[in-house]
């Protein structure tokens, strides 16, 4: 019984510990805002539901901002993250959880939107809603600027090692081709791993016809033959290591890569590609609107934005980033661009309900092919 | 023979330890990869300070594993002693029945029908919200008892049952007579039961992820980071957590093999 | 009298654990039934049943998997067990800290390490290269699913074992020897018969979450199939329009594992704390 307690003890104090730990060991930084933001929430939680990896945390020196909105402002960061659209949103259906803010990807919002699980509010009513560029607001899935605060940009291109293939590849079809075979990785979620298909073959990625999808599943089951792997994030130690030597992904992503391995190349495909944009919102469970509405004005802080693009290496929507020469992405010909260097780029539009179990269970069929 | 049973014996040791030895030396590495070893640091032992998630998702381990090892513990014991005073055998293997189920069933289907469990009341109660801190702390304590109850039943079985009767005659009321009498005859049976449901809820991965909503612990931290890119710092703790239970492991183990040497000797 | 007021009293201690029981073990997998026959409206339907020929594969394959690696964990399992027994008693209670160390390092760390191991440019291919091997492509392929099924899995076969093993009385070995029986005849005639419920329970510990794992195959089989377990977790992913097809499969599921504790308990005829079912 003794040794029962003392071991609860020993417990109890390691808990305590390392909430200490936790508090503890980040500098704060001297950050001047251009907002203005008050105390008058302090003590309230905000619940934060982001993608993972997907905000500066501090880690290596960076800001961590999470930390610095709360000591702004009193108000306590609840922090999670999600590995894909389709789990976040799984997640909010179920009323398994309740987010203040989520950051849901184009087309996931249009469907929450569609299903009524968002909440309106008035982007422009934030003080630094300005700083988003034109091209950025009032997008497909959100017109009329009610329910989206877009957070970053990102094209899908082909990264390839130098070292590893004699022929550059061009585009998708580099997927299909036999002399890159087990070398080859693959996404490994269903609606990006379908539109390798769709370009290829020239089929438009919103489609709603069966056959095209059946076509492309076809193609999918052809191709897997030749891949490694279907990978979502794994990519980053295959590709920087010479694991494998052609992988679709995330144009920042590439970025990140380049500084482990400068041996990697990428292209944006020439049948084109896809565009996405990752946007804050307020889900309809919102439980602390005004919280959330600081949250996200502060997101757009020039010098919390600046981080955040420092640390994810995506495009970033906010001008005060873009046209700042000490980013450390200062007119990436990656990430922006010249307009005459503009990939053809499709979004992903959010498909009906029928459709979308149909390509979703197709997938299943890929798989077990 | 028994050279070769040696040999046979390092190589299933090398087998066992080859992933964990990759993790500590990578844990030093002074890249940010765990793929390339590029040389000896000690930076993402430091950089684990700063890395405000997986602490506090440490944390919020820690906590769920002591409060369901606390709670299964008391449930489990006062199980256990209940089940042995059954006395029909129909409804003891039926309890006993049930009470294995968490154990047996894959975990995925545990994990699985809890979550329906839980958004069906949640949804009952018009709840915002229906998983979070008390659903993993209820999964955890269900998965926690079988485990509980199968180590104090044999030592309750081992125990005279005439004990706490003479007891009571001796003038002790009946919960004395638990508490001075039952308890301490079958505390190794509960320390053992505790510190398994200790271990199992620290390690569980498979039903929290399916139940924590966002109180997120350090496993599912963990399984996030798998999918995107894991930093040596992921290493570094778990290479903190392995020594940690190692040099606890040790020590446990020397006690109680002092103590039995003690008890060798008394008799 | 007071004799039964007392048991009653400690039947009554029980009652906490039944309530919780019931509520959290039973009632899930009632509601889990409850989904398996029901449409998105709630009206009874065996429709989700239609659609289960499309997860026959990863049936198949998870069982094959899951066989597979039971038996090539026993074989490693058992012998090693074995020699730990005969080992002096410090040195055996030394070599179970090291067997149970592992379980406490979390298994997506272990799994995902293993990584590092096989991967074509990874530590094991590096140094064959430098005598002049390889590279070997020891990664992505079912094997290495099984392996990671194997290593992950191997304590939960090692420790029933060898706790049976090591509870055998050494005077019926003995008598054996004196007897004129021979290492393996001892072996086969004595020990084996007497370990067997360690066999059993670390054959049905190894094999359910093997059959249900979904991490595994998607980090060392290069996600290019599906086990059971992975078709669950992306059923359960997209939401709550799949819940009943997902109900379905993980029903399925119980019910293979139950028919397969069912049998292993008619194998050990142990009675001991209560057969499933």
């Amino acid at each position: 019984m003794k040794r029962l307690i003392s071991l609860l003890l020993v417990m109890t104090l390691t808990v305590c510990l390392c909430a200490m730990l936790s508090g503890c060991g980040y500098e704060y930084f001297d950050i001047t805002y251009r907002g203005t933001y008050d105390r008058s929430l302090e003590g309230t939680v905000l619940n934060v539901y982001n993608w993972g990896e997907y905000i500066s945390d501090g880690s290596e020196g960076s800001i961590d901002v999470n930390k610095e909105f709360e000591k702004l402002t009193g108000i306590t960061v609840n922090y999670s993250t999600f590995e894909s659209n389709e789990s976040m949103y799984s997640q909010l259906r179920t009323n398994g959880v309740s987010y203040d803010i989520i950051i849901p990807s184009d087309y996931m919002i249009e469907r929450l939107r569609k299903e009524g699980m968002l909440k309106a509010f008035d982007p422009k009513s934030l003080s630094n809603y300005d700083l988003i560029d034109d091209a950025y607001k009032g997008l497909y899935y959100d017109e009329n600027e009610q329910y989206s605060v877009c957070y970053n940009v990102g094209m899908v291109g082909i990264i390839y090692n130098t070292t590893m293939v004699e022929n550059p590849p061009k585009g998708w079809s580099a997927f299909w081709d036999e002399q890159y075979k087990d070398n080859l990785l693959m996404f490994g979620n269903p609606r990006d791993a379908f539109m390798s298909a769709q370009f290829f073959a020239g089929i438009d990625l919103n489609t709603t016809n069966k056959n095209d999808w059946d076509r492309a599943a076809r193609l999918l089951m052809d191709q897997k033959d030749y891949l490694q792997s279907y990978v979502m994030d794994e990519i980053y130690g295959k590709m920087e290591t010479g694991e494998a030597a052609i992988a679709p992904y995330y144009s920042g992503d590439y970025l990140t890569m380049y500084d482990v391995n400068e041996d990697l190349a990428f292209v944006y495909p020439e049948e084109g590609t896809n565009i996405f944009v990752d946007a804050a919102c307020i889900p309809f469970s919102c439980q602390n609107e005004a919280a959330a509405l600081m949250y996200i004005n502060f997101l757009l802080e020039p010098e919390i934005a600046l981080a955040n693009a420092e640390y994810i290496g995506y495009a970033s929507p906010n001008t005060a980033v873009v046209n700042n020469p000490d980013y450390c992405y200062y007119q990436n010909e990656i990430l922006y661009p010249a307009q005459e260097d503009m990939p053809k780029t499709q979004y992903f539009y959010d498909i009906d309900d029928d459709i979308r179990s149909y390509y979703e269970n197709l997938w299943i069929d890929v798989k077990l092919y | 023979m028994k050279t070769l049973s040696r040999i046979y014996l390092m190589l299933v040791m090398v087998f066992l330890y080859a992933p964990i030895a990759v993790m500590i030396v990578f844990s030093f590495n002074s890249g940010s990869s765990v793929w390339v070893f590029e040389g000896l640091s000690f930076d993402w032992y430091k950089e684990l300070v700063f890395n405000s998630e997986m602490l506090g998702a440490l944390e919020h381990t820690l906590i769920i594993a002591v409060l369901s090892a606390v709670i299964s513990t008391v449930i489990g014991t006062a199980a256990a002693v209940g089940i042995t005073a059954l006395r029909h055998k129909i409804s003891k293997s039926l309890v006993m029945s049930v009470c294995n189920i968490p154990m047996m069933n894959a975990d995925i289907v545990t994990g699985v029908s809890l979550m329906l469990l839980f958004i069906f009341f949640g949804r009952l109660f018009g709840l915002t919200e229906s998983l979070g801190f008390f659903t993993v702390l209820i999964a955890h304590v269900t998965f926690n008892l079988p485990y509980v109850i199968l180590s104090v039943l044999p030592k309750l079985k081992t125990t005279d049952a005439n004990l706490p009767q003479a007891a009571m005659d001796l003038g002790c009321t009946p919960t004395q007579a638990f508490f001075k009498v039952v308890v301490p005859s079958i505390s190794s049976g509960i320390l053992t039961g505790f510190i398994m449901a200790f271990t199992l809820s620290l390690d569980d991965f498979v039903i929290s992820y399916f139940t924590c909503g966002h109180y997120q612990t350090l496993p599912i931290v963990i399984y996030n980071m798998t999918k995107r890119t894991v930093k040596p710092d992921t290493y570094a703790l778990s290479t903190l957590i392995f020594i940690s239970v190692f040099v606890l492991m040790i020590l446990y183990n020397s006690v109680q093999g002092r103590s039995e040497k003690k008890r060798g000797e008394s008799r | 009298m007071r004799r039964n007021h007392t048991t009653i009293g400690r039947r009554l201690i029980a009652a906490p654990y039944l309530v919780w029981a019931a509520i959290f073990i039973v009632v899930p997998l009632f509601i889990m039934l409850y989904y398996a026959l029901t449409d998105d409206n709630g009206v009874f339907s065996l429709a989700n049943f239609a659609t289960l020929g499309r997860y026959k594969n990863a049936f198949l394959v998870s069982i094959l998997y899951a066989l597979i690696s039971t038996v090539i964990t026993l074989v490693i399992a058992y012998p090693l067990a074995y020699i730990m027994t005969k080992m002096p008693i410090s040195t055996q209670r030394f070599l179970l800290i090291l067997v149970m160390l592992p379980m406490w390092t979390n298994f997506l760390i272990r799994t995902y390490s293993w990584i590092s191991l096989l991967s074509n440019t990874g530590i094991i291919n590096t140094l064959l290269s430098k005598i002049g091997i390889g590279p070997l492509k020891l990664i992505n392929r079912p094997g290495t699913v099984i392996l990671g099924m194997v290593y992950d899995y191997m304590p939960y076969m090692i420790l029933p074992i060898y706790t049976v093993m090591s509870k055998i009385d050494r005077s019926l070995t003995q008598a054996a020897e004196d007897l004129g029986a021979n290492r393996t005849h001892v072996l086969r005639k004595v020990v084996f018969p007497l370990s067997l419920p360690g066999v059993i329970s670390g054959i049905t510990m190894v094999f359910v979450p093997s059959i249900s794992t979904f991490y595994i195959s998607q980090k060392l089989g290069g996600n290019k199939t599906m086990l059971i377990g992975d078709v669950i977790e992306y059923l359960f992913n997209l939401g709550p329009d799949y819940y009943h097809v997902a109900s379905v499969i993980s029903m399925i599921l119980t019910v293979m594992i139950l028919v397969c504790l069912f049998v292993m308990n008619r194998f050990s005829g142990d009675d001991e704390g209560g057969a499933i079912l």
